[in-house]
């Protein structure tokens, strides 16, 4: 803990970040121990469940599977780099009206895996987005309203979601 | 009746109450919470199924000075987790009776120090001998509970059962087997735990029942109720795995906290929460149907075995359940079920939405298929003449009092899914494909709340206050993405007559909130949800009648009225305690009477598709249709059936718990497999309404239902695409390759 870690240097959320860490350490423990962003959850812990799930540099990963080290320079997007001045990105907003978050624990994970999709097929069909999410679990919504929240986010206009965490 | 007038918030689709903390990530789930100077815990665990702990070592090069060590030795009350019984204890103190029991604790500031330390706890064991299924246990051979391994008997009789078979033109048995299944909440059991002298015991946790938890807690600390605080985090999922389990790990956490004079966290990682938390009771339903020419039914006789695990925990109340849900939704005027609970040495098996019901349910859903087929009649026409219809009685004896629309479910189920085209349709393509497809029906209902005179025991007390210019609901009834926040807060604004955005939920805290019972068996809706609904009338009763509240207001004259009633008489608060409906009578000793004072009923239809080149099993589509009673909120109540549709889908076809030597060994998310976004099929879901007069505007239980009929639904299309029965699940692909290939291997064999 004490050792004098190199810094890593970062860019979260549109904010640059620097982390002295060990370079093995998990990207999902930088995130919630030492940048506290905890909206991004553990849920397997080995790459399964999604909840993890952040944007590096634009690729969608399990952040639970990166070490620091592979993080240097990157580009990091969390559920907490979604919402516009404070408001809910039209992809939550369409969540909320859906019914696409119940327990609410995969969300962010959950968020992150439609953004991605979104950000390289704005119109997604249905087949797409099952294929989009099949790397995020859900064990309260059977999947549906989850869909019903991505096909409406890509009928509305407004800011794609990719480029909402550049504030 | 307030259940016939029109609403304005209650039945619409109102947003989730905590959705938009929920999107924005800001949450806070027990894993993102910090204490000052708070350590981290972790549980050292059994690693044989049954045995006496012969001795404790600690590994020389770990300086453990630095850590706190708990054993059933620090134990200031009882070693016991208070549930139904007292036979689990909290720490296994010089016995253990299943793998991955606990027998010790650690806490260290730095977490990362945990796993090494405890690897380093080296613990010796004569090993007893363990008894790890139903039928081991039945033989008692071995005794590894009380003296006959039974955690519990149920008999449950109807007129002669025995007399009946002699006139019968058609006998038919069968037996069904149902596997454990795993809640897989993707947020794992965790729990904060804080001691003091001077406050007691306080603990945050991911749970569904803070005053279980408290109630356990007095008993390990011996404290006075006033000395242990009891605060639900946002839970990420519990479908009853949060039920009786947070007592254990609260527990734990706080006899740490204790020892080490710092708040200490417990957060199980996956393999830990899968290999050591409760699971669904694994079954064996045999059944034997007596019929006349006609195919109605004239005698039941049901015997139910379920796996309990190695302590009682809720084995008694789930056997229960399932006992009562054992005939299935037919009138039958001879009935015998018997129903036993066993000891076996594995981790207690728990509370899992449906709570029995789903195991019952497989049985006699099947059996009635396997029945239509012995007789060479539609399966759809053998339920029809056999449906339980208004004035007829249960199995206990209970009176159909309200409507009962069974047929109707029916109807529209078929129409919805098109059951009998798809059906001829089928048929014609199965013939020349390698894909054979089959539609197959679950007909079903559930008892909403407490089984007998559970409600009655529970006593639950609900009310609302008013507080920073809010109405807030008093209740420990609690939030984990069922929409508890949201349908409360529904109803007190209803019910009062003021918006939505006016109504908010008082902290899940034991300090706060009064006990309105558990958060389990479809009761929120209907039980609490009614409470909260008289709390609310009878404040405005008491606005009107005190401080001069006109018949019809707007919320500031109400919030005015309330501000004048503080400043005159003080606080200004509603409770409303739990009133059975009238006319219920149960006798707990004979098992007759009303077993449940409303049904919730369902009808599901699976269209599977069977490869007979791949072995795969695959639901295509599912249409559910159910009478709930008033629909609260539309959008959460679809939400609860696909959830519940899904997770039954699973049970049926993917989710397989593997034991070996008592330990579960695919305690991973890798090898439990539930379905993805990618097997899930379109499910279509429909409500009927009926309100019923003695819950919440109308409502029934709705949770837990749909869990109950997509595992016979898929079986059933299962037999209907394969010609061939299968009474087991989960069913595997290996399983089906096993029995549609055995014709081919006979090919084989007299061509060779």
């Amino acid at each position: 803990m004490s050792r004098n870690w190199p810094a890593i240097e970062l860019v979260v959320n549109g904010d640059k970040r620097s982390v002295q860490a060990p370079p093995m350490r998990r990207l999902l423990d930088v995130l919630r121990e030492d940048l506290h962003l905890t909206g991004t959850k553990e849920g397997c812990g080995e790459g399964e469940c999604g909840s993890c799930s952040v944007r590096m540099n634009g690729e969608l990963v399990n952040s639970c599977l990166v070490p620091l080290l592979q993080a240097q320079g990157a580009t990091i997007q969390t559920v907490e780099g979604l919402a516009i001045d404070g408001d809910l990105h039209p992809l939550q907003q369409a969540f909320l009206n859906c019914g696409g978050a119940q327990c609410g624990i995969c969300t962010p994970g959950m968020l992150i895996a439609a953004t991605h999709l979104l950000a390289n097929n704005p119109h997604p069909s249905m087949a797409e987005i099952r294929e989009g999410l099949a790397g995020n679990l859900c064990r309260c919504t059977g999947f549906k309203r989850i869909f019903d929240s991505v096909l409406a986010a890509g009928q509305i206009k407004g800011p794609t979601p990719s480029e909402s965490h550049a504030r | 009746m307030s259940t016939h007038a029109k609403t304005r918030i209650v039945g619409s689709p109102v947003p989730r109450k905590e959705g938009v903390d929920k999107l924005l990530g800001r949450a806070r789930y027990v894993d993102d919470i910090e204490r000052e100077g708070m350590w981290h815990g972790t549980t050292v665990r059994s690693t044989i199924p049954r045995g006496l702990v012969q001795s404790i070592k600690f590994g020389r090069h770990i300086d453990w000075t630095e850590f706190a060590v708990v054993t059933a030795a620090d134990i200031p009350g009882e070693n016991h987790i208070q549930l139904i019984f007292a036979d689990q204890p909290c720490l296994a103190d010089g016995r253990v009776n299943h793998c991955d029991e606990a027998i010790l604790l650690l806490a260290h500031p730095d977490k990362c120090k945990l796993r090494e330390a405890a690897a380093a706890v080296h613990i010796d064991y004569e090993s007893l001998p363990p008894v790890f299924t139903i039928e081991e246990s039945e033989r008692q051979d071995t005794i590894v509970w009380g003296a006959d391994n039974v955690l519990k008997s149920f008999l449950l009789e109807k007129g002669d059962v025995d007399s009946a078979w002699t006139g019968a033109a058609h006998v038919v048995e069968g037996e069904y087997r149902t596997g454990a299944q795993e809640h897989l909440y993707i947020e794992n059991n965790g729990c904060i735990a804080e001691f003091s002298a001077e406050d007691g015991v306080t603990v945050w946790g991911s749970l569904q029942c803070p005053y279980y938890v408290h109630k356990s807690l007095l008993a390990v600390f011996h404290l006075p109720e006033d000395k242990v605080r009891v605060i639900q985090t946002e839970t990420g999922g519990a479908f009853g795995g949060k039920e009786d389990y947070p007592s254990t790990l609260a527990s734990h956490a706080a006899l740490l906290a204790m020892k080490c004079g710092h708040p200490v966290k417990m957060v199980y990682d996956r393999m830990e929460d899968l290999a050591a938390t409760t699971k669904r009771h694994p079954s064996r339903t045999r059944h034997r149907t007596a019929l006349d020419a006609n195919g109605k039914l004239l005698a039941m006789d049901i015997d139910i075995a379920t796996d309990g695990g190695a302590y009682s925990t809720l084995s008694s109340t789930v056997l229960s359940r399932a006992t009562l849900h054992s005939p299935g939704p037919y009138v039958c005027p001879n009935i015998r079920v018997r129903g036993r609970a066993w000891a076996t040495n594995t981790v207690p098996y728990g509370a899992f939405r449906g709570f029995g019901a789903p195991q019952a349910i497989f049985a006699i859903e099947r059996h009635m298929d396997e029945i239509a087929a012995s007789l060479g009649m539609d399966p759809i026409e053998l339920r029809r003449r056999n449906f339980l219809h208004d004035g007829d009685t249960t199995a206990t004896e209970q009176g159909m009092r309200e409507p009962v629309i069974l047929d109707k479910l029916l109807d529209r189920a078929l129409a919805e899914s098109g059951y009998h085209a798809k059906r001829a349709l089928f048929v014609k393509q199965n013939a020349t494909s390698a894909v054979k497809r089959g539609m197959g029906v679950a007909a079903f209902y559930h008892g909403s709340g407490f089984t007998g005179s559970g409600e009655r025991y529970l006593n639950s007390l609900a009310g609302i206050d008013v507080t920073g210019g809010k109405v807030r609901v008093l209740v420990s009834s609690t939030e984990f993405g069922q929409g508890t926040n949201t349908i409360l807060t529904q109803i007190a604004a209803e019910a009062i007559g003021l918006d939505y955005e006016d109504v908010v939920m008082a902290p899940p805290d034991t300090g706060i909130v009064p006990n309105s019972g558990p958060t389990v068996a479809s009761r929120t809706s209907m039980v609490v949800g009614r409470l909260i609904e008289r709390a609310s009338r009878q404040l405005v009763a008491l606005l009107q009648d005190q401080v001069g509240l006109a018949n019809s207001f707007t919320p500031d004259e109400f919030f005015g009225a309330c501000e004048r009633y503080r400043a005159a008489r003080g606080e200004v608060v509603s409770l409303c305690r739990y009133e059975a409906p009238p006319n219920i009578f149960w006798d707990d000793q004979k098992y007759s009477g009303e077993a449940y004072p409303a049904y919730a009923w369902s009808v599901h239809v699976a269209q599977v598709a069977v490869d007979t080149v791949t072995y795969s099993a695959e639901v295509e589509e599912f249409w559910a249709v159910q009478e709930v009673g008033k629909v609260l909120n539309p959008v959460l109540a679809g939400g609860q059936i696909e959830g519940g549709v899904a997770q039954g889908i699973g049970y049926a076809l993917y989710e397989k718990v593997l034991l070996q030597n008592g330990h579960m060994v695919n305690n991973q998310m890798t090898n439990y497999i539930m379905p993805t976004a990618e097997d899930v099929p379109s499910i279509h879901v429909y409500f009927e309404e009926i309100p019923f007069s003695y819950g919440a505007y109308g409502a029934k239980g709705i949770g837990e239902l749909p869990h109950d009929g997509p595992a016979p639904a898929v079986l059933n299309a299962v037999r209907d695409a394969v010609g061939v029965s299968f009474n087991t699940i989960p069913l595997m692909p290996e399983d089906l390759l096993a029995k549609l290939n055995a014709p081919l291997l006979v090919e084989e064999a007299a061509t060779a």
